[in-house]
């Protein structure tokens, strides 16, 4: 009857859910603290236009790169489960997902706009020759 | 005799585990289904990125967005989010009444940032700003109303869990859809990030 059990899991499971009360709040107190942090440099850099454009467009996409870290960690616990970390695989596989489908787009249609939209004059041209007919 | 209770005792573990593994599994399941929702949005952001210059002469980001307005939207869903935390924790430690305390204090934040939004949307469309205008605001009526909506059914889900633990209490079968709830809902913060970073903040900076 013993065999069936595995005492690594077991103890694991343990101290699971001893590990749970204080330390658990600590992680939402501290995820809490830095997004609001973070949320208000944000807001402030932008509010004041605060340095070059280039700048703080660079700035604001870091603070937002952290902070969507820093709440994957403390609030949706992502990368704090035991072996074998599906969870963590899962939001891997959706971040590379996510980076092919809007770089992509953004990418593509970049560079259509600048093949095949006509430039102010063509348009003109072409608003011309539609009025002479 | 003492062997006979340890016997109990192993029997009693295994089901817990087993109970607490299916749970585990139903939870990742979940997961499974907020990550391909990370599809939709990212499709929905791709238009707004490519469409955000499209103004057909109407009004920029710039022009339309009250960034302080934005603000109190953000940190009363980024508190909302830390709540739903504490909801959850109170839950497994079995507090009925401050589990519902907490999980209210989230309803209403929600209910709050909700509010905000559907103000704003209103103001827009009364001033004659609204998806018809231009490829710019289509794209962004469509994305912050898909976010919008998924708030909506995130309030509705909250309402009825809190009727569920007000009558039935904290069963492990109400704890299992609290932690698929506050899956949700700080998946819901976490979208809003990036709506919060690169809608309003790059439009304010005109991108």
């Amino acid at each position: 009857m013993n065999e069936s059990i595995n005492p690594e899991y077991t103890n694991a499971l343990v101290a699971a859910s001893h590990e749970s009360e204080p330390s658990r709040l600590k992680h939402y107190v501290i995820g809490f603290i830095s997004s609001l942090v973070l949320t208000l440099c944000a807001y402030l850099i932008t509010y004041y236009h605060a340095g070059n454009r280039g700048l703080l467009l660079g700035l604001l996409a870091v603070l937002a790169l952290i902070q969507f870290l820093v709440q994957l960690f403390f609030f949706l616990h992502v990368g704090r489960e035991f072996s074998p970390r599906f969870k963590l695989m899962m939001t891997t596989f959706m971040i590379l997902v996510v980076i092919i489908l809007v770089g992509g787009s953004l990418w593509i249609m970049h560079s259509l706009n600048g093949r095949v939209m006509p430039s102010t004059k063509q348009k003109e041209q072409y608003m011309n020759a539609q009025d002479n007919l | 005799m003492s062997e006979l209770v340890a016997d109990a005792k192993v029997v009693q573990l295994n089901k817990q585990i087993e109970r607490s593994e299916k749970s585990s599994t139903a939870v990742f399941g979940f997961w499974v289904y907020l990550m391909t929702d990370c599809v939709l949005f990212a499709s929905l952001f791709a238009v707004f990125s490519v469409l955000r210059n499209n103004t057909y002469g109407g009004p920029s980001g710039a022009q339309l967005f009250s960034l302080p307005y934005v603000l109190i939207e953000t940190l009363a869903l980024l508190s909302s989010s830390f709540t739903c935390g504490l909801a959850l924790l109170s839950a497994q430690r079995r507090h009925k009444k401050q589990t519902l305390i907490w999980l209210g204090v989230t309803f209403a934040l929600g209910l709050t940032f909700l509010g905000l939004e559907i103000a704003e949307f209103h103001k827009f469309v009364t001033m004659g700003d609204s998806w018809h205008r231009s490829g710019f605001l289509s794209s962004y009526f469509t994305l912050v109303g898909t976010h919008g909506a998924h708030i909506t059914i995130g309030l509705l889900w909250m309402a009825v869990m809190g009727v569920f633990i007000y009558k039935r209490g904290l069963g492990p079968l109400t704890l299992k859809r609290l932690r698929m709830l506050s899956l949700f809902w700080h998946f819901l913060d976490v979208v809003w990030i990036f709506i919060f970073t690169i809608v309003y903040l790059f439009g304010a900076l005109h991108v």
